[in-house]
């Protein structure tokens, strides 16, 4: 057998050329991700720092400057109450990512969870899991967040319970499938074979690899979102009047659209960009750049 | 509990049963096989021969809907089958480990690799962070991974196959296993590197004394490495023997013919055929009354639909489930040894 002892050597390292990765995860995004990541990241430091940024208060009236032109004084204008529209998007987009967040990815944490454990498990959690998604899917959506308002009364509180109510669903539905797939890797089978629990199995092995694709689907969700938001603070079921919310901004500047353009216009293009960065996100992500090559 | 001196792994009467809509399919009839510390035995056979359901029963991986529905499976005088849930998840830890045949995802794609396998060191053996970091780092230069400490950085997607298994397999033995399945380890691989694969796994079993149940359709490959093999078809183990004992004297018609079929050195070049066992594999869902093999044996008789298929010893541990016994005369010596050079 002297033959195989010669053998067991390494293979020599022209076969491994790839140079290992470095700690910093950034360098293997791709540039869209960069982009997108970006703008997202301006706009949660402009939100969150809003009060330090805003040269004026969300309500500060100021009655000489009606429906002011921006100007280097007013970035954005001045809407019909000489409010600073500049500031106010910026209040508005503290109030709006702050809520787009909140009902954006706690229901995407539960629903890749129970995805998980319904396809990791099959049978009757599966079964269970799989109907109370597919009734939350068939749920109208507007209607029901229109029906919480009904019971709640116009706010934004109508979109901070009605979205999570549904939103989770389609999150499992994500998870479970890939689920499907990810529990007949040999992988998935090799945590059985090194005793590891299943606890282990799911939260720690699969999990990470089940996020991906909810994370760029998220993107698309905060963008529905936002619009949601805004949508119903326009039809004036969401945050009232004077709150700076992106929707109310818009819908006020609309009365004066031909004189003061900027009212609606610049908050509307924030609303635009926002949808923009996450848009990139999301591609960049789906383009496979992020962690190995999962199918 | 029957005397279970000198083997490590002991599988008796094996039965594996499959409950599918369109009724039950017996994947494994009536196995035995057994593995003393430190020995590398072979189980080869088609797919569908049910090969891979005996080496999983060992360590009660058999995946739903399937089932062992009899005989009896000791580890080191343990009851296998008779162990609760959180007893059989320990054996799993420390006493058994598994590679399988696709190296590309039997490693999680989203950690580095050596991550994975000082995972395992601190989940089964409860080391500490730095201590399993530097273990890890021995286990995978151990298995010939060079340069370790960067490599360990690296993620599954940047090695190669070979490479990939041989990670694999120091995850598999990283808390010292003394029985390691090897579930058609080089099957994916071209074959420098599976040479290569089979070397390392010789020389672990060697220095660590860790017995290797290895699973091929390769008779090329368990020839290389093998003590002892065990030939299955249909579910049924037909021969089982010392390697040389086969080799050189099979006694099945079907291990004859999967050794005939294996191309020889000294006919190359020359334009004959290999010869091949005509047919299909017999369908699981089938019962066939008597030998398993007799649709496609070229020594069929009236008598094999009675056959039991039990084995019969030949010589010492040298047993076959061919009653007939075309080949008793001496005068025919199996000719497919090209392989083994």
């Amino acid at each position: 057998m002297t033959t195989i002892d010669v053998l067991d050597q390494p293979p020599a390292p022209a076969t491994e050329i790839a140079a290992p990765r470095g700690r910093s995860g950034l360098r293997g995004l791709s540039l869209q991700t960069k982009v997108g990541g970006g703008i997202l990241v301006a706009f949660v430091v402009a939100a969150v720092f809003a009060p330090l940024i805003a040269p004026y208060g969300s309500n500060e009236l100021d009655f000489v400057h009606i429906y002011a032109a921006p100007s280097w004084s007013h970035l954005f204008g001045t809407d019909g109450a000489g409010r600073d529209v500049f500031s106010r998007t910026l209040y508005a987009l503290r109030l709006d990512l702050g809520i787009v967040l909140l009902v954006t990815y706690p229901p995407l944490v539960l629903g890749v969870f129970l995805g998980a454990l319904a396809g990791y498990f099959g049978g009757i959690v599966d079964a269970v899991i799989a109907r109370i998604v597919d009734v939350m899917i068939a749920f109208p959506f507007m209607i029901l967040v229109i029906a919480v308002i009904a019971i709640v009364g116009p706010g934004v509180k109508g979109v901070l319970i009605g979205v999570p109510i549904v939103a989770w669903a389609l999150y499992a539905r994500l998870a479970r499938s890939q689920m499907l797939v990810l529990r007949e890797q040999s992988f998935m089978l090799a945590t059985v074979a090194l005793g590891y629990s299943r606890k282990r199995a799911i939260l720690r092995h699969a999990v990470p690899n089940l996020m991906r694709s909810s994370l760029i689907y998220s993107t698309l969700d905060m963008i529905a979102n936002l619009l949601l938001l805004s949508g119903l603070a326009y039809l004036g079921l969401g945050a009232q009047p004077p709150t700076a919310e992106l929707g109310s901004i818009i819908a006020d500047g609309q009365s004066a659209l031909l004189n003061a353009w900027w009212v609606t216009t610049l908050p509307g293009l924030v609303v635009v960009l926002f949808g923009l960065g996450a848009g990139l996100v999301g591609d960049g992500l789906s383009d496979g750049r992020l962690g190995g090559g999962v199918p | 509990m029957s005397v279970t001196s000198g083997s490590l792994l002991r599988i008796e009467g094996l039965r594996v049963e499959f409950d599918t809509p369109q009724g039950r399919v017996v994947g494994v009839r009536d196995a035995s096989l057994s593995i003393r510390p430190g020995e590398i035995v072979g189980l080869v056979g088609e797919t569908g021969s049910g090969k891979t359901m005996v080496c999983r029963s060992a360590m009660r991986l058999v995946p739903s809907p399937g089932r062992i529905a009899a005989g009896s499976i000791e580890f080191d005088g343990r009851d296998v089958l008779a162990m609760s849930q959180r007893r059989l998840r320990e054996f799993r830890a420390h006493d058994i480990g598994m590679i399988f045949q696709d190296p590309f995802s039997s490693l999680n794609p989203v950690f580095r690799v050596g991550q994975q396998v000082s995972e395992t060191l601190r989940v089964n053996l409860g080391l500490g962070k730095s201590e399993a970091h530097a273990r890890a780092l021995e286990l995978l230069s151990d298995v010939g991974i060079r340069d370790a400490e960067r490599r360990a950085l690296s993620y599954p997607h940047e090695f190669s196959g070979g490479m990939r298994q041989r990670v694999m397999i120091a995850l598999a033995t990283a808390s010292q296993p003394r029985l390691l399945l090897a579930d058609e380890p080089t099957t994916a691989l071209d074959v420098t590197t599976q040479a290569q694969i089979l070397a390392l796994l010789t020389r672990l079993s060697r220095e660590r004394e860790l017995a290797v149940l290895l699973v091929s359709h390769d008779f090329g490959v368990i020839a290389q490495v093998c003590n002892r093999v065990a030939v299955m078809y249909g579910g049924h183990i037909v021969e089982a023997g010392p390697i040389d004992a086969i080799y050189t004297n099979a006694q099945h018609p079907y291990t004859r013919g999967l050794l005939e079929s294996i191309p020889r050195l000294e006919s190359a070049g020359k334009r004959t055929r290999l010869p091949m066992i005509t047919g299909d594999p017999p369908d699981p869902t089938d019962a066939v009354a008597g030998c398993v093999f007799k649709l496609r044996c070229r020594y069929r008789q009236p008598g094999c639909d009675e056959i039991s298929m039990a084995l019969e010893p030949v010589s010492p541990g040298h047993e076959t489930a061919c009653p007939v016994r075309p080949f008793a005369a001496a005068d025919m010596p199996v000719t497919g040894a090209g392989a083994r050079a």
